[in-house]
């Protein structure tokens, strides 16, 4: 066993973890289950999560690798009373369907919008390509990203 | 056109769960997995086709953190079907918890429960297996030959209702049906075509994969959480392969991570549960990506024959479709999907000579199930394929061609009564029909108009367009039931529990706002309950495009009824008749004016004077499948140097009858669709001659992404359907039948190639312009 020490979610963290342990297990494993596993290979972005900034996925991320660093999950991004915009935006254009995938596009979608808050569909599509919907067909997640962006006509400002 | 105003249908209301799954609140299987749990791990064959000589667990039982090792030896020999199917099941009983013959690279040996995955994956490396190799096959063609190896040649394999079986042959079922007579038709068509069609294996790719977990409660019940479609058929199967009663078995569904058919079926739950048993402690279990794709469940892949003959005026006389599946190394809804592909298509176009052979055999190659479209996917491509082919011959306009035979409102097909769910199916009219406006409606988005022939098109990069029609059902006649139960609580609100299965379609959502539009309140005072075999009442499950046609009556005749005695305790309190009252915005009122609201009548009719619970249950089978419709159009770009193909519009017109919840209908058209096109253009599985999978990961197994999005426009062309909830029939399956037809047709009208085959990579199209328009047709595996 080893010691973590890290920022989850805005609160400091000192967490005993196995050395082989990955992110999503660690994650999971203390009860923040928000952090989907589909594909355990880093190839459906289900486990997203954003490090230091960046969306990453958490299933094929080493859980030391944290130490020190600065970690959100969904957990983290809003609640029933203050939902972030991304998931009013997600859920009210019907884009949960399963939902399976959701954190996953809001954690991905969340890290852009927080570096670029005027994104552009380019930067969308870009930044999406590594997560999977099988039930949306996209058209409604994307609708919904979208206007999120400073950039959408009426879009969050 | 809707025949009426709504207040809660017909409305884009958010979905009852979309925030709280936005928020990633614990909701699936997963989420809620004890910290004692044990984890199970599976040690599959790594032979297509073996016999187990001699296996030794006890090293494996003997290590340190493992707590039970399940094996043939060890576990009840009780032949099932894995399929999740009303009782008793079409599919065969061919399948044991765990058998001494190896039918796939992949099937079960053994497994086991321990601590953790590490110390179960250490343990599956302990067992000792010796295997004695036998021949395998793969192809359907293969394993048709005498003398071909037998996949089932045990003797408990057998057909539970009266159908073809032949397991010594392969033949996992097989079904013949002719109207009016194929040969004569054909000799009076002025053209014919003849030509051959194979649908390639896929699988459904939920994001979540299987899983299930099971513990063993104080009063010796067993608790299964899974990840399923059907769980009732569930724990009517896990009793039985356990040989324990019913009664000792709950099953509870909570959110699921999308099914799409793989769900429906029974793929973990009796190794949880017999884990369960066996070490008393809970056990939890959860498919690997590659299992996902090798062992649950595949769309069965089909060959097949197709031979049409038309008059030059347009008429369609002699329809013949030879549809042979490959059911892999189980005939779970072998019977069943090929009968579809027979009765969701040939119905379609007016035709008084129609033959259908289907058949289902046995491989050594991962097992086919239910996915979405149900061989009508399968059945769609051959079928809208060969109806360009024929249009062409005659030298009409496949629009025109289509629009003047196919079914409309009022007519019938014999094929309806000829051909069902592996018995003969059930008479209907069809009651609605706005298959013409989805047509002329998508036409107009994509441009047909100006669509020219490939023969008109020059340069690298060339243009086309392609177009199918469709059809599905709406629930099994006369098989299929559901049922609902209801509650009124002292504030106004509703407890709504229903056996109907919400895999992530939005079900739970649709069926409270018909729940709501019937008592005449409002979405978020109905609490939905659904699926736990313990609380609700039953429901077949998730499946055959069921549950807004089928679970919505059930629920309307429950509200009915509770609103009903709504009427009554307000009548008592108004001191009149009900005959006098309405009900408005959860008021009942009275013709004076006078009111009262439902809490007032909850609480009365708790605490006041005659006191009852307000509710009732209800259950409702179907007597008809009124099939929902569709048109689809794909423009495509095929650049002729390299063969790629890109999809750059694709529109999808589809008529639903009343769409309950327009963007959720909208949703499902666009992830049918979406999913379709991945299937036309990318998903395929590579097997090396051994029989194993070798693609099985997102990473060589592509599914398209955001980036990939071509535009995509759904057009819901409204109509009534009078049988249904507030006019709504089904749309969950039949957007995925389109675009494997549509992109070919298209390809073709862009560069004059016809593909036979998917998926449409690139090379196959090049090889075919290569070869000036067809490269010679060939069974993949």
């Amino acid at each position: 066993m080893k010691q973590i020490t890290f920022t989850l979610n805005g609160r400091k963290r000192q967490w005993d973890i196995a050395p082989d342990e990955t992110l999503i297990d660690l994650l999971r494993r203390q009860g923040l289950t928000g952090t989907k596993r589909g594909c355990d290979t880093g190839m459906c972005g289900s486990c997203a999560v954003i490090i230091d900034g960046r969306a990453v996925n958490a299933c094929i991320y080493y859980a030391f690798q944290v130490d020190g660093r600065t970690v959100e999950t969904i957990e983290g991004v809003g609640d029933f009373d203050r939902p972030h915009p991304l998931q009013t935006a997600l859920a009210d254009a019907g884009a949960v369907q399963c939902g399976f995938c959701t954190p996953g596009f809001i954690m991905t979608a969340k890290a852009l919008l927080d570096r670029k808050p005027n994104a552009e569909d380019a930067d969308f599509r870009q930044h999406l390509d590594g997560n999977l919907c099988r039930c949306t067909g996209y058209v409604k997640i994307e609708q919904a990203i979208r206007s999120c962006s400073t950039a959408a006509e009426g879009g969050a400002q | 056109m809707s025949k009426r105003e709504f207040k809660v249908v017909n409305k884009p209301l958010r979905k009852i769960d979309a925030m709280s799954l936005a928020l990633g609140k614990p909701a699936y299987v997963g989420d809620f997995k004890p910290a004692d749990a044990l984890v199970i791990k599976m040690l599959g064959s790594p032979h297509a086709h073996a016999r187990i000589k001699s296996i030794d667990i006890s090293a494996a039982e003997a290590m340190p953190g493992v707590h039970a090792v399940l094996y043939y030896g060890n576990v009840p020999r009780i032949v099932h079907t894995t399929a999740g199917q009303g009782y008793p099941e079409p599919s065969p009983y061919d399948t044991f918890m765990f058998d001494s013959k190896m039918r796939f690279v992949g099937d079960r040996v053994a497994a086991v429960a321990a601590e953790s995955n590490k110390i179960a994956l250490a343990a599956l490396k302990a067992i000792q297996v010796e295997y004695e190799v036998l021949e395998p096959v793969f192809r359907i063609q293969d394993a048709m030959q005498d003398g071909a190896p037998v996949i089932h040649d045990e003797p408990e394999a057998k057909a539970v209702i009266p159908v073809p079986y032949d397991a010594k042959r392969n033949m996992a079922a097989k079904v013949d049906m002719e109207i009016g007579d194929l040969e004569k038709g054909l000799a009076a068509a002025d053209v014919t075509v003849d030509v051959p069609f194979y649908n390639h294996y896929a699988q459904h790719c939920p994001v979540e994969p299987h899983v299930s977990m099971a513990w063993v409660d104080r009063e010796d019940r067993i608790i299964i959480t899974t990840s399923t479609q059907v769980p009732f058929h569930c724990r009517r199967i896990v009793a039985q392969t356990l040989d324990v009663p019913v009664q000792r078995i709950r099953v509870i569904k909570p959110r699921i991570g999308g099914g799409f058919g793989a769900k429906q079926e029974i793929v973990l739950e009796d190794v949880v549960a017999m884990m369960a048993l066996r070490t008393r402690r809970p056990v939890y279990w959860e498919y690997t990506r590659e299992e996902e794709f090798v062992a649950s469940r595949t769309r069965h892949p089909m060959l097949m024959r197709i031979r049409m003959g038309a008059k030059r005026d347009g008429t369609i006389t002699a329809i013949g479709l030879d549809a042979t599946s490959n059911t892999g190394w189980n005939g779970s809804q072998g019977l069943t999907v090929v009968c579809n592909s027979g009765s969701k298509m040939l119905p379609l176009y007016r035709c008084e000579n129609i033959h259908f052979l289907g058949m289902a055999v046995y491989t050594n190659l991962p097992a086919g199930g239910a996915y979405r479209g149900y061989g009508a996917t399968q059945a769609a491509f051959a079928f809208e394929s060969a109806m360009d082919e024929i249009a062409e011959k005659i030298g009409m306009d496949p629009l025109q061609f289509r629009s003047m035979n196919h079914i409309r409102k009022g007519e019938t097909s014999p094929v309806f009564r000829a051909l069902g769910e592996g018995r003969e199916g059930v008479d209907q009219a069809i009651t609605s029909c706005e298959l013409a406006r989805c047509i002329k409606a998508g036409a107009k988005e994509i441009g047909w108009r100006k669509r020219k022939p490939h023969t008109a098109k020059k340069g690298r990069y060339r243009r086309g367009i392609g177009m199918a029609c469709l059809m599905q059902g709406s629930a099994i006649p006369e098989i299929d039931m559901g049922a609902a139960s209801m509650k009124m609580n002292e504030d106004g609100s509703f407890n709504l529990l229903m056996g109907a299965t919400d895999l992530g379609t939005g079900s739970d959502t649709v069926l409270a706002q018909i729940a709501a539009e019937q008592l005449g309140t409002t979405l978020d005072k109905i609490i939905v309950y659904s699926s736990d075999t313990d609380m609700t009442p039953f429901d077949v499950g998730a499946y055959a495009s069921s549950t807004t046609y089928l679970s919505g009556q059930a629920v309307l005749n429950v509200a009915q009824k509770v609103r009903k005695q709504i009427l009554k305790v307000g009548a008592d309190m108004l001191d009149c008749k009900a005959s006098e009252l309405g009900i408005e915005d959860a008021k009942v009122i009275r013709k004076n004016g006078e009111s009262v609201t439902f809490s007032e009548i909850a609480l009365y009719s708790m605490y006041a004077s005659n006191q009852f619970q307000i509710g009732d249950m209800s259950s409702k089978i179907v007597h008809h499948s009124p099939p929902p419709f569709a048109a689809h159009f794909a423009d495509v770009e095929v650049d002729t140097y390299t063969g790629r193909v890109r999809v750059v519009k694709y529109v999808a017109a589809a008529d639903c009858g009343t769409p309950i919840h327009p963007r959720l209908a909208e949703g499902q058209v666009e992830g049918a669709v979406m999913n379709g096109i991945c299937y036309a253009l990318t998903e395929e599985y590579l097997f090396n001659d051994k029989g194993r999978m070798t693609n099985g990961n997102f990473g060589d197994y592509k599914l398209y992404t955001v980036s990939d999005l071509p535009e995509m426009k759904t057009i819901l062309v409204p109509s009534y359907e009078k049988t249904g909830p507030y006019g709504a029939k089904s749309i969950a399956e039949i957007g995925i039948n389109g675009p494997l037809p549509a992109i070919a047709n298209a390809i073709y009208n862009a560069c004059g190639v016809r593909l036979r085959t998917g998926p449409f990579t690139a090379e196959k199209v090049w090889r075919s312009l290569q070869a000036g328009g067809e490269i010679p047709f060939e069974e993949g595996h």
